[in-house]
C-alpha cells in the first residue's frame, strides 16, 4: 500500500500542520512516511501546500506530480491541481470560495463543507480537522488509536488540552463528506 | 527501544551533530537552512552537552569561527546555503591549506547570485572542483533522505579527523525541508582535553614545555616548501579517492539504462526506476554519495554492461561532467536538469531517458 497525497490551499488553513498530524500518526502505525512543503514566502499568505506519502514500503521520491488523492482548499490550489490526480484517484475539495469546480469526469470527486462547519462549531481551528477526518472516511489508512497519537506528536504540550475537540471535529468530518462523482 | 522521530532534515542533521559530540556551531541564517540553528538554540544544547552554538555576524565570520575552533581540535561546523557558502569560500581555502578538520554543510538552493530558495543541486562545480583557490578538495557527502542527513554530521566528522580534511554535507532545499523518520542513536561524548591532545597532536591546545610550539598556518614564502606542502596534499586526496568512495546501486545488476544522481535527485530516479520497470525498461540507478571521491571505478564497470547513462542533476548539467570523464566514451552520457528551484517529476526523467536512448536515437558522440 501506497498513498500519495497533496494538501493545497492558502497560508494559514492548517494545509502543512494537517499533513504533518497525517504524517506523525502514520509512523506511529509503523509505516514509512514522508512530508514535503511548499516553503518560504508562501507560508506568509499566500498558497500553501503539502506531499504527504504514507506506504508500507521505503518511500522512493518523496517529489511527485501525479497523487491518489488530492484535497483541496483554494480556488488557486483547484487550478494547480485538479490534473494532477491520478486517473481513477480522489479529488476532496471544500466548495466554500470556489468558483469553478472540478471538471474532470475519470477521478473520483468529494465535497465537505469544512469551512461552514467550522463556522456553525465557532472552532475555526478544527477546520483542517474537519477536512482531514472527510479524507479519513475515504481512505481508512490510519486507525484512530494512531490518530490520536499523531496529534499528540505533533501538537506542542501546551496545545494537547485541544486533542479531545481535534478528534471529535476528525469524527465529524467523516459525516459531513459529500460523494460528487464516484466512479463506478 | 529504539528512538524513532519524524524530523526534517536540517533539523536531523543538528540533532546529528549534538549526538557526534560536536563542540561549536557558528552560523548565520538563510533559507532554506536556518533551521539548523533554530534547532540548536530550541534544544537546550548548553544543558546537555555543553556545545557552543552561536549565531556570527555573518557567514565570512562563521568561517573563521569554525577555523579557530578546529585549530584548537574541537569538532565544529557551520552551515549555510548557496549565497552564504560563496561568502565562506576564502575561510574554507584557509582551512585546506591548515588541514583544519570541519564539517560544513550547504542546503543548496537556485543561484546564481540570491537566485531563488528553492532546491537546486547547481553548487556541484563550487563544492568538488574547488571552490576558494588553491588546489585542494573536501570529501563531499550526498545524503538522499532525511535519516542520511542525520546519519552524515557523525560520519563526517569522523572522515574530518580521520583525514585531517574539510567534508562538505551536499544536500538541497528538497532534503533540508522535507520531514522523515529518522533513526536516532546514542549521544558520543564530546572530548575532554586531554582525549584532544592525544588526539589531535597537531591542534593548538597551548605549549607544553616536552613539545615544539603547534602553529597553524597556511603561509610558506620558501616555493620548494611549499610545492612538497601541496605534494603532501595531493597524496592525502589521492588515498582518500582509493579509500573512502561511497554510493548505492539500486536495481544494477541487470540493467541496460542507468540514472545516475545524487540527492533528491535521486530519490527521484529511484521512482523513475520503478516507473521504468513497469513500463519494461531495465533502468538502474547509480546513486553517488561521496562526491569526492567519486565513484568512477564504478561508472566504468557499469559502463561495460549499460547501452546509455541518463545523469539526472538540478542543474545545467556540472556532475554529467565527471560521469563522462569516469566513462570515457564507453557509452552515451546525456544530463537532464531542472534549473532555478524547479524539481523534476519521475516520469519527466523517465521520458528523457527513453526519448535519448530507446526511441531510435542514433547515438552521436559527445564532443567537447
Amino acid at each position: 500500500m501506497t498513498e500519495e497525497i497533496i494538501i493545497a490551499g492558502f497560508g494559514g488553513q492548517g494545509v502543512l500542520s494537517m499533513g504533518k498530524i497525517l504524517a506523525y500518526a502514520g509512523m506511529m502505525q509503523n509505516k514509512e512516511v514522508s512530508w514535503f512543503p511548499s516553503y518560504g514566502p508562501e507560508m506568509r499568505g499566500g498558497t500553501a501546500n503539502v506531499t504527504v506519502i504514507i506506504s508500507d514500503e521505503r518511500i522512493s521520491s518523496p517529489i511527485l506530480n501525479k497523487f491518489d488523492t488530492a484535497i483541496i482548499l483554494n480556488q488557486q490550489s483547484m487550478d494547480k491541481f485538479e490534473n494532477s490526480v491520478k486517473k481513477g484517484g480522489v479529488l476532496i475539495y471544500d466548495p466554500n470560495g470556489i468558483t469553478r469546480h472540478p471538471v474532470r469526469t475519470d477521478i473520483n470527486i468529494y465535497t465537505i463543507d469544512a469551512a461552514d462547519e467550522a463556522a456553525k462549531l465557532g472552532l475555526a481551528k478544527v477546520f483542517n480537522m474537519l477536512v482531514l477526518g472527510g479524507f479519513l472516511k475515504l481512505k481508512p489508512l490510519i486507525e484512530p488509536e494512531y490518530m490520536r497519537k499523531g496529534l499528540e506528536k505533533s501538537l506542542p504540550l501546551r496545545h494537547h488540552n485541544s486533542i479531545p475537540e481535534n478528534e471529535k471535529a476528525i469524527e465529524r468530518g467523516k459525516e459531513i463528506i459529500k460523494a460528487q462523482l464516484v466512479l463506478s | 527501544m529504539k528512538d524513532i522521530r519524524l524530523m526534517k532534515g536540517n533539523e536531523a542533521i543538528a540533532e546529528g551533530a549534538i549526538r557526534a559530540g560536536c563542540d561549536g556551531y557558528f552560523g548565520y541564517p538563510i533559507t532554506p537552512q536556518s533551521e539548523v540553528m533554530e534547532y540548536l538554540f530550541a534544544n537546550k544544547i548548553k544543558e546537555r552537552t555543553g556545545m557552543i552554538v552561536l549565531q556570527a555576524e555573518s557567514e565570512i565570520a562563521s568561517i573563521h569561527m569554525v577555523y579557530g575552533g578546529a585549530a584548537c581540535g574541537k569538532r565544529v561546523m557551520t552551515s549555510s546555503s548557496s549565497p552564504g557558502i560563496s561568502l565562506m569560500q576564502e575561510g574554507i581555502s584557509f582551512m585546506a591549506g591548515t588541514e583544519l578538520p570541519c564539517l560544513l554543510l550547504n542546503v543548496v538552493r537556485g543561484g546564481p547570485g540570491l537566485g531563488t530558495i528553492q532546491p537546486s543541486q547547481s553548487d556541484y562545480f563550487q563544492t568538488v572542483k574547488g571552490g576558494g583557490h588553491g588546489d585542494y578538495k573536501m570529501i563531499v557527502l550526498a545524503p538522499a533522505s532525511v535519516q542520511e542527513m542525520y546519519d552524515f554530521a557523525k560520519l563526517g566528522f569522523e572522515l574530518a579527523f580521520k583525514h585531517r580534511i574539510q567534508v562538505m554535507v551536499l544536500s538541497d532545499g528538497a532534503i533540508g525541508q522535507m520531514m522523515e523518520k529518522v533513526e536516532l542513536d546514542e549521544q558520543v561524548p564530546r572530548w575532554t582535553d586531554a582525549e584532544i591532545k592525544a588526539m589531535s597532536p597537531w591542534a593548538t591546545t597551548g605549549k607544553t614545555p616536552d613539545r615544539e610550539r603547534n602553529i597553524i598556518t597556511s603561509l610558506d614564502l620558501n616555493p620548494v616548501k611549499q610545492e612538497i606542502i601541496n605534494i603532501n596534499l595531493q597524496k592525502k586526496f589521492k588515498h582518500i579517492q582509493e579509500t573512502e568512495v561511497r554510493f548505492e546501486r539500486i536495481q544494477c545488476d541487470d540493467a541496460e539504462y542507468l540514472f545516475v544522481a545524487y540527492g533528491s535527485s535521486a530519490r527521484i530516479c529511484q521512482k523513475a526506476v520503478l516507473l521504468g520497470r513497469e513500463r519494461g525498461i531495465k533502468v538502474g540507478l547509480l546513486r553517488p554519495i561521496t562526491l569526492f571521491p567519486y565513484p568512477s571505478d564504478e561508472l566504468a564497470k557499469l559502463a561495460k554492461q549499460v547501452k546509455g547513462m541518463l545523469s539526472v542533476e538540478m542543474s545545467a548539467g556540472q556532475m554529467v561532467e565527471d560521469v563522462r570523464l569516469s566513462v570515457n566514451g564507453a557509452v552515451p552520457v546525456e544530463h537532464y536538469g531542472r534549473l532555478g528551484g524547479i524539481m523534476p517529476a519521475p516520469d519527466e526523467v523517465l521520458n528523457v531517458l527513453e526519448q535519448n536512448f530507446i526511441k531510435e536515437k542514433t547515438y552521436e558522440p559527445h564532443t567537447n
